[in-house]
């Protein structure tokens, strides 16, 4: 085990003790760093510790020279042979529009916890390559997420189930509809009793068509929903305050002050790409009107939202419904409970500059609750929302979008009712994994197993699959004609990109077989839905229209105006005992789906399993939060197993120290320890769901914490490719900014830095270049994944990446300051910076990565051999060397997923982020056909496609009119490490936060913005 | 003291060091040579196709444009490949019943795509564009030869870097006005870098004909052709 995994061991003791003062302006990124552990220094000063380790290979001295006698004399033979003959297949009759070597888009969308997120598809000669957003899609804006562009590799994992199953053996689709035409002739007779089906989240129209055709066709079945995800509380919360049920739609693009209750709006809600998009956009420091929004975050385990806060206050998440009573109490709100004092761990300083900036912001402020909180909490939110008049303006409240909207705990303990009193004899499972994701408290197993008959659809042979009579293989959405809803209701057609790989089923054909209607497709099923919508007059063009756009015009859900006034008498209940009972003893444990993994449903996807966690950069693993304090206490190092036993249940996790933790309060995730997910997630991780309590709450109290002495080795990236201790990254407020615009730009172009190499002139043609605003960067990923599927990326697993080895060309750096209990966060993109004078160039001997005339710095693959001189010159940290085959190169259906214009790495040559270079190519030679330069906007790097918030700008720097040269421009642009004289072409924007004037100002910005690190210089080693 | 070494070994030493020399000199040249002989670049071998078509018959005697088959070439970096229905277009009237077409019509019966072995094959890291090649007055002949006397294709230039790199480094010498891109020339009236064949190949300065280099050196600043950048790694190589 490296070092690198066990160097969070060592400092455990050393942490907590505060040898650093807090509020120290210093920029750390873990824990090791904090304390200067011993073991951080030493990888520090290594540099490369992965390529050191290596000399504890036990390959003797002999063996060592034989291998590379025999490796020699075998690479001079396979020198000498003619590459492979190839063919070319052209097609019998060619398909319309299809040009080979060039890819089509269509646009389809990707239901995830039943929304649908619009995308475009490349596709690549029938292959489906790469997903984007669809720009218009209301929930896109042209946008995705980390999930979304991940999506693409489970269309063609080889694990996905590929044949139906009947009790463990491999049967056939048509002995399926055998088996169940026949039982349905009895099902006819009895009206459906005993028939019950139990779905995920649905918004599709023509499946909830579906459902409801078949419950009137068979009025003593049951339609159930259980879905992980699913807005249990936000749907309670909103029947509490409005005795109906309606949907929450925010419009952040209106908000100047915005108050999170432990809602991780930037990342896990059905809007989040487009809530991202609108909210950043109201904090850019060039543009946006009505000034910079303020964003105040209170929240339990860290999220990127915490992060992206002006204020973010960690607080356990059962005080939650105190603030927010007392918040509702401070603005007047009827009904609420005068009495109530905001929870200990609030400030008053903190409490009083909040409440009054939202009472001075009415109409023009925003309340969100989070989706873990209790319904009472939603519907105080609801009150202040209306109190301050921001119903209608930031908030509007619209009809429910799913189609049928229930409380999925409810609906569930329902369905096992049903089957205790032995009313289900055959239960169809269309999609989802409710073995896996429903809290062991249902006993869900055990009841399971008493119902004679069960059917199950999914994507993968999992856990449900095992214990079900019959199996189908689901059609990937890629694969599926369907359709979905947005947030806001907008409709989408799903298409298919594909032929089912592996002749997955979508649910409408199951549910044809329980209709009696076998032999319809998905195809006739949605297409005769809409034709019932969209009228039968000039129906094709119409079908088409909605199939290309992406959206079915005119379906978003108007805001209604009915909703009555919030009620919280069903709140005031037990708020007004002034004592908080639910806070019981012992410690809380809060549930929250996985940043990168969601759900779990894609855990056997390797691109979302090797994602680094947005603030811990774990990859690989899930592991339990706790707060540093919490830990001293119960003695515990990161990497520890601990025992969580919350209501005698009992799940055995990996302790993580999480700066920003609150204290006695445990964070664990769902979407791991799934026992049958494929060769990547299968047994990774521990399974929350074993001891999450029954009902709608996602934190629990009581919970006793125990070591157990075991320790578990964590991959965590965070301490990779450090640039120890420079000036990397720079904040300053949004008031000082606007006092002193051009403070930065004397700062960071101060004088003329000599330089050994001669100049080049540039000036001519294209330069390419990029700027990436700190302010705009969430750090949700979505650009990670985005270039891994453009650039044909491999993963390396956990082993490799605890070694350092892991291949994203992309990172983003996660930096702290402050102290271990509520530090600040900053996030920062990095990849190659593409430097004027890039120091890795001239050391490489063979020429194998140069410069072009436009600027790139590039890698020229099959004239890199090996030597790592460049990645041992680059101060950024940004190459990745192929230090084994990573790149799975047998599995046929992996071969369909590469992008063809890029070339597929093999072991022992180096990468790095190229500026989507084929990309660049694509756009040039489109240019050159017509003899026209570029225009602004046309190449776009997948990292910049794939950002919600418009972070990243790329574009031709002589070009005087495009958005990448304003940006450049910027006061607040700076180069890091620039006073290496490395020219970066890609540049950063300064971070601006905007603090309440009353509140103190962020460390990293306190003294006039320069952030001072704490590197001492003589140890510094370049 | 006697002497070890017999007077005669001077010779042999003589020998071995110039032999030696020689030898890997012999060795060099010989190397060089196996690696561009039509053995190994596979130029001017024919290969064995599933229908032995005939561009000598379809483009010199019938006038077929090479657009009429290679449908993308102007549009896309592949030059396309024609499908099975473009073959029985014709095919289904003309030489209908020919055994040399029973290939052609049982892919067009039984859907099942007709496999051309590759005879223009670059490695994979070179990424060639034939779209923009052609749009700047690279005629086909240049890299194909004279395809028009080809009765079965073969290949007419080695594909060498040196050879792509002699007309990136000097596309003044390969630049032909664009209406006669896709004209087969006997001489090398039209470029200043052609030999006899029409096919592009690199001459020393002293060969060039004055007036065809300041005509190609005109095209390429008309035709905005980047010369800077035709020698970029990336160019070609991503």
């Amino acid at each position: 085990m490296s070092d690198a995994m066990h160097a969070a061991d060592r400092s455990a003791a050393q942490f907590a003790g505060g040898r650093f003062p807090r509020g120290g302006r210093a920029f750390w990124r873990s824990l090791e760093e904090y304390s200067r552990t011993p073991a951080f220094e030493e990888l520090l000063h290594r540099e490369f510790p992965s390529q050191l380790d290596q000399w504890n290979d036990p390959i003797g001295r002999r063996r060592f020279l034989t291998l590379m006698a025999a490796s020699l004399a075998l690479g001079g033979i396979a020198g000498c042979t003619r590459p492979p003959q190839e063919t070319i297949v052209p097609y019998v009759k060619a398909p319309e529009e299809l040009v080979p070597g060039k890819p089509l888009f269509y646009a389809t969308a990707m239901p995830r916890g039943g929304y649908a997120l619009g995308l475009l598809v490349e596709s690549h000669m029938g292959r489906p390559t790469k997903i984007e957003g669809n720009p218009e899609h209301p929930a896109s804006l042209g946008a995705t997420d980390a999930i979304a562009q991940a999506s693409i590799l489970s269309l063609y994992d080889p694990d996905r189930s590929q044949t139906v199953m009947h009790r463990g053996a491999i049967s056939t689709w048509d002995k399926f509809i055998t088996e169940l035409s026949g039982q349905r002739e009895k099902l006819v007779a009895s009206g459906g009793a005993g028939l019950r089906i139990l779905t995920e989240t649905i918004t599709s129209p023509t499946l909830a068509g579906q459902l409801r055709a078949l419950l009137k066709e068979l009025p003593e079945s049951r339609w159930h929903q259980y879905d992980p995800s699913a807005p249990d509380n936000a749907r309670a919360g909103a029947r509490q305050a409005f005795g109906q049920d309606a949907d929450v739609v925010y419009h952040f693009e209106k908000a100047d002050v915005v108050l999170s209750l432990d809602a991780d709006f930037l990342l896990s809600l059905p809007g989040s790409v487009r809530y991202a998009r609108d909210f950043i956009d109201r904090r850019r420091a060039s543009g946006g009107s009505g000034g910079m929004n303020r964003l105040y975050v209170v929240e339990s385990t860290p999220t990127i939202t915490g992060a992206t806060a002006d204020h973010r206050l960690p607080l356990r998440p059962s005080q939650m419904e105190r603030l927010a009573m007392a918040i509702a109490a401070r603005l007047g709100v009827e009904g609420a409970n005068t009495t109530a004092a905001s929870p200990p761990g609030v400030s008053q300083q903190w409490f009083t500059a909040l409440a009054e900036d939202l009472a001075s912001n009415r109409g023009r402020s925003l309340v969100i609750a989070g989706a873990g909180q209790p319904p009472a909490v939603h519907a105080l939110v609801h009150a202040i929302n209306a109190a301050l008049e921001n119903a209608g303006q930031t908030v509007s409240y619209i009809e429910p979008v799913e189609a049928q909207p229930v409380i999925h705990h409810e609906s569930l303990s329902e369905l096992l009712r049903d089957i205790d009193a032995g009313n289900v004899q055959t239960l169809v499972i269309l999609g989802g994994n409710p073995v896996y994701s429903v809290p062991d408290s249902y006993e869900f197993v055990d009841r399971l197993a008493k119902v004679r008959e069960r059917i199950h659809l999914s994507e993968y042979y999992d856990e449900t699959s095992f214990l079900c009579d019959w199996h189908i293989p689901a059609a990937h959405y890629l694969e599926s004609w369907s359709d979905a809803r947005a947030f806001d209701g907008t409709a989408t057609i799903l298409q298919p990109l594909i032929s089912p790989l592996y002749e997955g089923k979508t649910a409408h054909e199951v549910l044809t077989v329980l209709q009696g209607q076998t032999g319809r497709s998905a195809f006739e099923i949605v297409q005769e839905h809409w034709k019932r919508q969209l009228g039968n007059e000039d129906f094709g063009r119409a079908w088409r229209k909605a199939l290309h756009d992406g959206v079915v015009a005119g379906t978003e859900v108007q805001a209604s105006g009915e909703v009555s006034a919030p009620r919280l008498d069903e709140v005031r209940g037990p708020r007004s005992e002034a004592g908080d009972q639910r806070v019981g003893n012992g410690i809380e444990v809060e549930f929250r789906l996985d940043p990168t993994l969601g759900d779990g449903s894609l855990s056997n996807n390797g691109w979302l399993q090797e994602l680094p966690k947005p603030l811990s950069k774990i990859v690989w693993d899930n592991v339990a939060s706790l707060s540093a304090i919490a830990a001293q206490r119960l003695g515990i190092a990161s990497g520890d197993v601990i025992e969580v036993t919350l209501d005698g249940r009992t799940l055995r996790a990996p302790a993580w120290i999480t700066p920003g933790q609150p204290d006695d309060c445990i964070g664990l995730t769902l979407g791991y320890g799934r026992n049958r997910s494929g060769r990547v997630g299968t047994g990774v991780g521990y399974r929350a769901a074993s001891i999450m309590p029954a009902g709608g709450s996602r934190f629990a109290s009581g919970a006793t914490v125990k070591r157990t002495g075991d320790k578990h080795p964590i991959s965590t990236t965070q301490n990779h490719h450090a640039m120890e201790g420079r000036d990397i990254v720079r904040v300053t407020t949004q008031q000082r900014f606007a006092q002193d615009p051009q403070h930065r730009s004397e700062s960071s172009h101060g004088h003329e830095l000599p330089s050994l190499y001669p100049e080049y002139d540039y000036t001519t043609g294209n330069a390419w270049g990029m700027v990436i605003d700190q302010t705009a960067c969430i750090g949700c990923n979505a650009c990670v994944v985005a270039c891994q599927a453009e650039n044909n990326i491999p993963i390396v697993g956990k082993e490799q990446v605890a070694v350092g080895r892991e291949m994203h060309w992309l990172r983003i750096d996660s930096y702290h300051v402050g102290g271990l209990d509520n530090p600040e966060t900053y996030f920062q993109p990095m990849m190659c910076v593409h430097c004027e004078k890039a120091p890795c160039e001239v050391v490489c001997p063979v020429a194998a990565t140069v410069h072009d005339s436009e600027g790139t710095s590039n890698m020229i693959y099959n004239r890199c051999v090996g030597t790592r001189y460049c990645s041992n010159n680059c101060p950024y940290k940004v190459r990745r060397f192929n230090f084994l085959a990573y790149t799975d190169e047998t599995t046929p259906s992996l071969k369909l997923l590469r992008n063809p214009d890029v070339t597929v790495r093999s072991r022992g040559v180096m990468e790095k982020c190229s500026y989507c270079i084929q990309r660049i190519s694509a756009g040039r030679i489109a240019a050159k056909l017509d003899n026209r330069p570029i225009a602004d906007g046309e190449v776009i790097t997948a990292c910049q496609q794939a950002c919600p918030t418009r972070a990243i700008v790329f574009g031709n720097l002589n070009d005087q009119r495009s958005e990448v040269r304003r940006l450049k421009e910027s006061p607040l642009n700076y180069g890091v490490l620039a006073e290496l004289n490395t020219q970066p072409r890609t540049t950063y924007l300064a971070r601006i936060v905007n603090p309440h004037p009353d509140l103190p100002i962020p460390d990293a910005a306190e003294t006039h913005g320069e952030a001072q690190v704490h590197a001492e210089p003589d140890k510094a080693h370049s | 003291m006697p002497q070890i070494f017999h007077p005669s070994t001077n010779t042999i030493a003589r020998a071995s060091v110039f032999g030696g020399l020689a030898l890997i000199a012999v060795a060099v040249y010989a190397g060089n040579a196996f690696l561009r002989s039509s053995y190994v670049t596979q130029v001017d071998v024919v290969r064995d196709q599933p229908v032995p078509f005939s561009h000598d018959h379809h483009v010199a005697g019938l006038g077929i444009d090479c657009r009429y088959c290679h449908s993308t070439v102007e549009t896309s970096a592949f030059a396309g490949m024609p499908a099975t229905e473009v073959c029985m277009g014709c095919h289904s009237q003309i030489w209908k019943d020919s055994a040399l077409l029973a290939p052609l019509r049982e892919s067009y019966e039984k859907g099942k795509p007709l496999k051309w072995t590759r005879v223009y094959d670059v490695p994979d890291f070179v990424y060639f564009n034939h779209s923009i090649h052609v749009a700047k007055g690279i005629a086909c002949q240049s890299c194909h030869g004279p395809v028009d006397r080809m009765p079965l294709m073969r290949k007419a230039t080695t594909l060498h870097m040196e050879w792509c790199l002699a007309c990136h480094r000097h596309p003044e010498l390969a630049v032909r006005p664009r209406e006669e891109v896709l004209r087969f020339n006997r001489s090398s009236t039209r470029q200043a870098g052609t030999v006899s064949d029409g096919t592009f190949e690199l001459r020393r300065p002293m060969a060039r004909d004055p007036e065809l280099v300041r005509q190609g050196e005109e095209l390429v600043k008309q035709y905005g052709i980047a010369t800077k950048q035709l020698t970029d790694c990336v160019i070609c190589h991503r």
